[in-house]
Formats: C-alpha cells, sequence, structure tokens
C-alpha cells in the first residue's frame, strides 16, 4: 500500500486508488462534478486539480490520477486556486444564471463550489450558449443549459442502470446530453440522475418549483413500495410529502432509489381515507371512532371465533400487524394470513422465505439462476446490485420464467417449471454452470410461489440448490425475493393461519363472517362472502375499502413509526414524517383502542411495549438494522414434493412496476408513467 | 428530424459483404471498433440508393444492431465526426477548405466560384436543383496542393476561380473529371516538374 503525503498529512491507501480517494482518507476535500465512487472516471470537468511535487509544472487532475509510493500533493497552493478558479471561470461561461428560478438551488454543487472556489467575477461578456430542454419522460425534468457536461447521468444509465438510452452528441461548444432520438428513459432507477446531477439541468418533474431544501424538515424512513427496504429521507414541509430521496446504505441500496419508491408520493395525497365510515342500509356514512368501534364490537361478540379472520397487506408494519394477530387470538381466531398473493412459503424456517445471500452477498455470486421472477420490476435496486455483480465478474445468469430485459445479458432456458428438475439431474446445459460455480445463487419469485403448485416449486428450487452446493455452511444460496415490505415481517412474528386456522383462500368465498383487512387491497375483493362483514383498515380508498361495512382511517408509511422486515430478513425501522390526515391514526394504536370494546384490552400502551412484545415473539426484531451472513448446515428442504410439478409456465406478479399498491396507483405520476414508458419496456423485452 | 429518424434502412449485400470484411479485421468481442468504417459504410449504401450520402438514425441503430452496440454510442460517434451527414445533402457534396494554407492560395476566390455556380448562398445548404451542398471544413490535409475542394470522398486540388467552374459544370453533367491536381502535377511534387534530384548521385 503506497504511502503519500497530502498538505502535510500522511495517508496510507490501497495500491490503485486516485489521488482524490486518498484525500478523502485524509480528510481533505477536493471540489468535483464528474467523478462519482460509484460510477466510471471521466476526468472531464477538471474541478479537482492539484500539485503533485516532481511532477511537471502543471496542475493535475486527482480524481484520475493514481497514487504512488512517496508523493507529495498539495490541494491548496497558489498554481490549484489559479486553475480551480479558471474552471469555474470556463464553466460558467454557458451556465446561465438563472439560481433564483433553478430547482437545484440551495443543493447545487455547482453554486457551492463557485462559492467556495470560484472567482468573483466573469471577463466573459459574449452571447451565452443555449440548448433546447430534452423530453426524458414524466420524471425527468431538463434545463440543458445548465448542463455543465459531467457526464455523470450517462454514466449512472449506462454502468448502473444498464439501460444505455443517454449519450453526448456532436461536440465542443455543439455538444449536448440526451437521448439523440427522443424518448422516455426506460430506466426503473432514472430517478437516481436527478441526485447526480450537479447542477440543475435534471430536476424532478413532479417536484418542480415546490420548495427549497432548507424550507424540509428531513426524517429518515425506509421505503415499502418494494421488498428491499431501500433507506429514505422523506423530505416534508408543514404536513405534506414533498419528496423521498435515497439514504446511504451500503448493504441494502448503496445510494440508489427506484422510481416508484422516489415518485409515488403524489399518491399520498389522493383518495385517501380520513375518517372512519360505517355502512348503513347500504351506504357508506362517515361516523365518529366510538360509533364504527361499536358496530365491529356489535358484530364480532356474536360471531364464534373460527368464523373470524384477518389479511394483512403488503405495506404494513410489524407492529400493527401483530396487534391484528394479537386481538384476533383474543377473540379465539387463528384465520390471520399476510400472503394476500397465496404465495405458498414454507415458514417452518426463515431460510424457506427469505433473501439468505443477502444483498451484498449478491456480489460474491459467480452464478445466478431465477425462477419466475423478473428482480427488474420486482426490485430494480436489488436488480441494479446483480448488474453490478454480472460487470464486475461476468457471471453467467440463467433464467426460467417470461424472458425479458434485465439490463444484464441472461440466458434464457425456458419457460417450463420441470427445468427446475432437469437441472437438478443435470440434464440441462446450465446445469454445469451451476454445478461449477463456488458461490451459486438461486433466487425464487412471487411469481413462482404464489400457484397452486407453489410449494413443489419451492422445495424443487430447494432440492436444485443443495445439489448444485448453493448450500454450504458459509455460504446460502437459496433466495426468495418477495415483492410486499411487509411479507417478510409477517412472516417472522407468525401473521400466518394457526392450528386448524383458514388461509387468505380459505377465507374468500365466505369462509368467514367478519374479515378484517389490514391494508389488504391485493386480494380479489369480489371472491369476498356476501354475508362477510369486512373491516378495511387502511389508509387509501382502494379495493378493500370499496367493499368495506367499516373503514377505519389509518396512517400510511410516511406517517407513522414502523419497524419492517426486508426480504432479506433485515429490520429496519422508519420514523414518522407528517402527521396521518384528518381522524386517521397509526394503525397499532387502531387495534389497541378497539381492543377496549371486546373485554380483552390488549396489553401495551405505547409502541415501545409493543415492541418488546415484538421481540419476544421473535428474537429477530432485536437485530436492528444488522443482518448477519450465515450459510445453511440444515439441507431438509421445505414441505412440498418437487415432482408434483405442475407445466403451467410461470407469470410475473408484477406486470406493471410502477403501480404496485395503492399509494402507486392513486399516483398521477405513476399513471403517467405507466402510459409513457409501459410501451417502451413492451417493445424492449 | 422526423424524416431523419423514420427513414427506412437495411444493409444490402455489398454493404454486408463490407462490413463481414471489416469486423474481421478486429479481435472477437471488439467488432464495435468498427464503427467509424461502418458509418461509411451506411453513408455509401445512402449514396448509392438515393444518390444523397447521409446516415438516417435507422441505419446507426442497424450498425449497432450489427456491431453489438448500444443505439446512442453510434449517434455519438457519428455526430461527433463532421464527414458524416446526419441529414440528407446534394447529389455532390463541396468541401471547401478555408483553413490558412488553403486561404493563402486563394480559397476564398473557390467559394465565391461555388457560390456563383451553385446559387448557395450559406454553408451547409443545398442548392435548388438538389445537386450540390457546400460545407466549410477544416484542414483537409493537401495544403502542398492547396486550395482544395474535396467533392464527397476525391479531392480536386490547386483550384482557383476558372478551374472551379469547370468542375462545377462538369459534376453538372455527370462527368466527374479525374481526381487530383488540376494542374497535372505528380502528386505533391513541385509545380512544373522537380527541382531537385535530376540526376542519379554518382557512386
Amino acid at each position: 500500500m503506497p504511502k503519500l503525503t497530502i498538505d502535510g498529512i500522511e495517508v496510507e491507501v490501497p495500491a490503485g486508488s486516485t489521488i482524490l480517494q486518498a484525500a478523502e482518507a485524509a480528510g481533505i476535500e477536493i471540489p468535483r462534478f464528474c467523478y462519482h465512487e460509484r460510477l466510471s472516471i471521466a476526468g472531464n470537468c477538471r474541478m479537482c486539480l492539484v500539485e503533485v511535487e516532481k511532477t511537471p509544472p502543471k496542475p493535475i487532475a486527482s480524481c484520475a490520477y493514481p497514487v504512488g509510493e512517496g508523493m507529495v500533493v498539495h490541494t491548496d497552493t497558489p498554481m490549484v486556486r489559479n486553475g480551480r478558479r479558471g474552471v469555474m471561470e470556463f464553466l460558467l461561461i454557458n451556465h446561465p444564471l438563472d439560481c433564483p428560478i433553478c430547482d437545484q438551488g440551495g443543493e447545487c454543487d455547482l453554486q457551492d463550489q463557485a462559492v467556495g472556489f470560484g472567482s468573483d467575477h466573469s471577463r466573459y461578456h459574449e452571447h451565452k450558449r443555449a440548448v433546447k430542454d430534452k423530453d426524458l419522460g414524466p420524471l425527468v425534468k431538463t434545463v440543458m443549459t445548465r448542463c455543465i457536461h459531467c457526464t455523470r447521468c450517462i454514466r449512472f444509465i449506462t454502468e448502473v442502470a444498464g439501460v444505455p438510452e443517454l449519450g453526448a452528441t456532436d461536440r465542443g461548444e455543439h455538444m449536448e446530453v440526451g437521448t439523440y432520438v427522443q424518448k422516455a428513459l426506460s430506466s426503473e432507477l432514472s430517478g437516481n440522475i436527478i441526485d447526480l446531477c450537479p447542477v440543475g439541468a435534471l430536476t424532478s418533474k413532479p417536484y418542480a418549483f415546490v420548495a427549497r431544501p432548507w424550507e424540509l424538515a428531513k426524517v429518515d424512513s425506509i421505503d415499502v413500495l418494494d421488498a428491499v427496504g431501500t433507506n429514505i429521507r422523506i423530505d416534508a414541509r408543514g404536513p405534506e410529502v414533498l419528496r423521498i430521496l435515497p439514504r446511504l446504505n451500503e448493504d441494502v441500496n448503496e445510494e440508489w432509489l427506484g422510481d416508484k419508491s422516489r415518485f409515488a408520493i403524489d399518491g399520498l395525497k389522493r383518495s385517501r381515507l380520513d375518517k372512519p365510515w360505517l355502512k348503513r342500509d347500504g351506504k357508506l356514512k362517515p361516523v365518529s371512532w366510538a360509533e364504527a368501534f361499536q358496530a365491529i364490537a356489535d358484530k364480532i361478540r356474536d360471531v364464534k371465533g373460527d368464523r373470524i379472520g384477518a389479511i394483512a397487506g403488503d405495506l404494513c408494519d410489524a407492529e400493527s400487524m401483530l396487534a391484528l394477530k394479537d386481538l384476533m387470538a383474543s377473540v379465539g381466531s387463528t384465520n390471520v394470513d399476510c400472503r394476500q398473493d397465496g404465495a405458498r412459503l414454507d415458514v417452518s424456517r426463515r431460510d424457506f422465505y427469505s433473501f439468505n445471500t443477502s444483498i451484498p452477498g449478491i456480489e460474491e455470486a459467480d452464478a445466478v439462476l431465477l425462477i419466475g421472477t423478473n428482480p427488474r420490476r420486482e426490485a430494480p435496486v436489488l436488480n441494479a446490485r446483480i448488474r453490478k455483480a454480472f460487470v464486475a465478474n461476468n457471471m453467467p445468469v440463467g433464467v426460467i420464467g417470461e424472458a425479458a430485459d434485465l439490463t444484464y445479458k441472461s440466458t434464457h432456458l425456458g419457460n417450463d417449471p420441470a427445468l427446475i428438475n432437469a437441472l437438478h439431474d443435470g440434464a440441462h446445459a446450465f446445469a454445469a454452470t451451476l454445478r461449477n460455480a463456488k458461490k451459486p445463487m438461486i433466487i425464487v419469485g412471487q411469481g413462482a410461489l404464489a400457484r397452486p403448485d407453489g410449494s413443489a416449486v419451492l422445495a424443487a428450487a430447494w432440492r436444485l440448490a443443495a445439489s448444485v452446493g448453493a448450500l454450504l455452511s458459509d455460504w446460502h444460496g437459496f433466495n426468495v425475493l418477495h415483492t410486499a415490505a411487509a411479507r417478510v415481517g409477517g412472516l417472522d412474528l407468525g401473521f400466518v393461519p394457526g392450528p386448524n386456522g383458514k388461509s387468505v383462500a380459505q377465507m374468500l368465498d365466505g369462509g368467514v363472517d367478519v374479515l378484517w383487512l389490514l391494508g389488504a387491497d391485493e386480494v380479489d375483493t369480489a371472491r369476498i362472502g356476501a354475508n362477510t362483514f369486512v373491516v378495511y383498515q387502511g389508509h387509501h380508498g382502494d379495493a378493500g375499502a370499496h367493499r368495506a361495512d367499516v373503514i377505519l382511517p389509518s396512517a400510511a408509511y410516511t406517517e407513522k413509526s414502523g419497524t419492517y422486515v426486508n426480504t432479506e430478513g433485515r429490520v429496519q425501522r422508519g420514523f414518522l414524517a407528517v402527521s396521518p390526515p384528518g381522524d386517521a391514526r397509526e394503525d397499532w394504536t387502531i387495534i389497541r383502542a378497539f381492543s377496549q370494546l371486546t373485554g380483552k384490552t390488549l396489553p401495551y400502551d405505547t409502541i415501545d411495549a409493543l415492541r418488546q412484545r415484538l421481540e419476544q415473539t421473535n428474537i429477530v426484531f432485536s437485530r436492528l438494522g444488522y443482518l448477519p451472513r450465515f450459510g445453511c448446515t440444515d439441507l431438509t428442504g421445505p414441505s412440498g414434493d418437487p415432482l408434483a410439478l405442475s407445466d403451467l409456465p410461470f407469470e410475473a406478479l408484477v406486470q406493471n412496476y410502477y403501480q404496485t399498491c395503492p399509494i402507486s396507483r392513486s399516483s398521477p405520476t405513476m399513471a403517467e408513467c405507466t402510459a409513457s414508458k409501459s410501451p417502451v419496456l413492451a417493445a424492449a423485452e | 428530424m422526423a424524416d431523419v429518424v423514420s427513414f427506412a434502412f437495411a444493409f444490402d449485400a455489398e454493404s454486408e459483404a463490407e462490413l463481414t470484411m471489416l469486423v474481421a479485421r478486429y479481435p472477437a468481442g471488439k467488432q464495435a471498433s468498427a464503427v467509424i468504417p461502418g458509418l461509411y459504410v451506411v453513408q455509401h449504401q445512402m449514396k448509392r440508393q438515393t444518390g444523397s450520402a447521409w446516415v438516417p438514425v435507422k441505419g446507426m441503430d442497424a450498425l449497432a444492431a450489427r456491431l453489438d452496440m448500444a443505439p446512442i454510442r453510434v449517434y455519438e460517434v457519428a455526430t461527433f465526426y463532421y464527414m458524416f451527414n446526419m441529414a440528407p445533402i446534394g447529389k455532390y457534396h463541396l468541401q471547401l477548405c478555408t483553413t490558412t494554407p488553403c486561404w493563402l492560395r486563394g480559397s476564398d476566390d473557390v467559394v465565391a466560384a461555388c457560390r456563383e455556380a451553385t446559387g448557395i448562398k450559406g454553408w451547409k445548404e443545398t442548392s435548388s436543383d438538389g445537386l450540390f451542398t457546400m460545407t466549410e471544413v477544416e484542414c483537409v490535409g493537401g495544403c502542398v496542393n492547396a486550395p482544395i475542394i474535396q467533392v464527397d470522398d476525391d479531392y480536386y486540388e490547386d483550384m482557383d476561380r476558372e478551374k472551379t467552374l469547370a468542375l462545377i459544370a462538369a459534376l453538372r453533367k455527370g462527368k466527374p473529371p479525374p481526381r487530383g491536381s488540376m494542374i497535372g502535377r505528380q502528386n505533391s511534387a513541385p509545380v512544373g516538374g522537380p527541382t531537385t534530384l535530376h540526376f542519379a548521385p554518382e557512386a
């Protein structure tokens, strides 16, 4: 490891590091526009100039200059300052001085660095150039005159998102960044180029002219619109969530965020349930909480426990699911289920239903088999990690399921479940690839499990994993990719039918007389029995609320503090950013308040008490934010006959990435994306 | 732009043969290196088929597919280099060098003669009869024989006003004169024959 001195501070960094990285290690800030640690090095903004002793007497771009033993670097000499001032003057030649009407104002690298390193005036008096704005679809707004050609967006879309659609056309003064032929970006990660853009050339279209960054209250939280558990920051002003940005977490999302999670927030302001409703004479009427509770209590009193059921939805926090499970138990019911899609998951062991390799573990894998899943649509941030591993070590990816463009090269083996067993028997060419891999991964999607032979698929996939050496004492290559943020948490706390309990399918078609839907909108509400009394507790007037006899308005994920378990089994906690609208309340408090009317009050008065109960229920809930890596020592597979596969082809569960839950279905932005982007996606696949 | 984007294109047999030869020049997996000569293949095919040497977007898409690269990477290259015409041009592309050596040797006269003969006013414009497009280019590297007009791929050297008018008249008739020096010098040898090495050096 070479040792070098930067501004008198000695640092030791790995060979091959750049001076800029070494300076960061030494705690010295070097201004930059084009350099980004997750993208390739471009070296074209020239802002990161430094002076290195014993080199030709000229400033050196530190982002692209490798360190050497004994190097002596100065980052604050007259030459460096002059150089940076000159670079800044050039960058500002064609940059409009429209900061007062620019959405980047207040969080603009160019603005900050112009103050820090620029000159106080410009010597340029000629005409500035103007560039036509590009239409990149409904999410990214462009003001291309502001572009300083750092090419971060081009590199992100090409390298990380894997959808090479942006480029720099023409040259010199005429150079323009864009798609050349007008088209909407087809990436599910396109919103990240807004964060990457160091100036105001790429800004958020829905957020245009909405707020200034210093007006916003910032709260750390967890995204719930897919099962990745992306770490987010919620920016709110007063009662309104104005935008969502990704938060750095190397183990989950690095610093990326899917477009749905970023832009669906306008759905939080539409179709909201803000007061309790009760059906009287066939019509829903607004009522008080007391009346709504009384109506449910009156109904439940005369119904036997096994005729009462509860279904938890995809966006629920663990606390409310546990409270509901306890409530059901107190009225003598074990009919609880959190698998709205009917996925045949075996909950007897945790590694039967979680993404055991873990997201950072993907980078170690050297072969991947996807079964009945399209991670690009189901978990785009996780898909970016698969692509990262693919780019780094060119690992082979096999797909059993619908053929799709996953943004990396994949071998489509076919769409026949029997292929899983063919691979197990070694009767398929890809079997050797898996067998020869040191760390193979098998990823099973919900599309493969939410079908009548789901448990057979699960068992067959496990059997295959065991036979190709994916289950080792230090490597767990069996993975279930979930699509719902609530699912693993629900399974962890046992929100599944108890002994003689009814599953989702059994609760439908009149299987129960009282059905409590906790944010459950993806069940087929038409199949709920005509005489079933439906309680819908949730935040949006979606499918569940339309069928409900009583509606209990609750808080969306931005409006409550809640614990979520992502597809890996990582326990994370989100915090309240804004208050729920109107009379809506946090979910667990609703259930706790109602429990008083049943005569068996739930034994927790604070969320901390409830969380203690959560930890007692399953010890995993005490591991907040931390996920230990583990291997697999017990090769016994999940229940299910691996040979009982049907010959029905797999169908991806998520057909439209942009609209998968009540929030995204209520979002006009997501509706626009569905309208404008789906044809592009369809054509690409 | 619309017709530039929607103009149909597919490689013909001649282009396919050229591409096969081009791709074979590079190691397997590095076929994208053939993108610049490949763009010439597209432009030449357009000249053969439509009489106008330009590169339509579908042509770049076809090349991208042939070389297994993203279309935007081809757009970037094609728009970077001025020798690829991104929109239809006239039958003959008059590329006039006005860089210092040509300018000192009278390129202004050559430009004026071109304007007079073709009726074209500005740069990058096409004459009303669709025969000529005039483009101002930077040094084409034939300074010894300045001034130069490059017609499509051929250099016409040692131009002056009369020779330019004659050249354009010949082109109008569809009979381009032989390329090279218009005053009969051999390659870039001195005007009027060699001035040194008149005799074999003594042994």
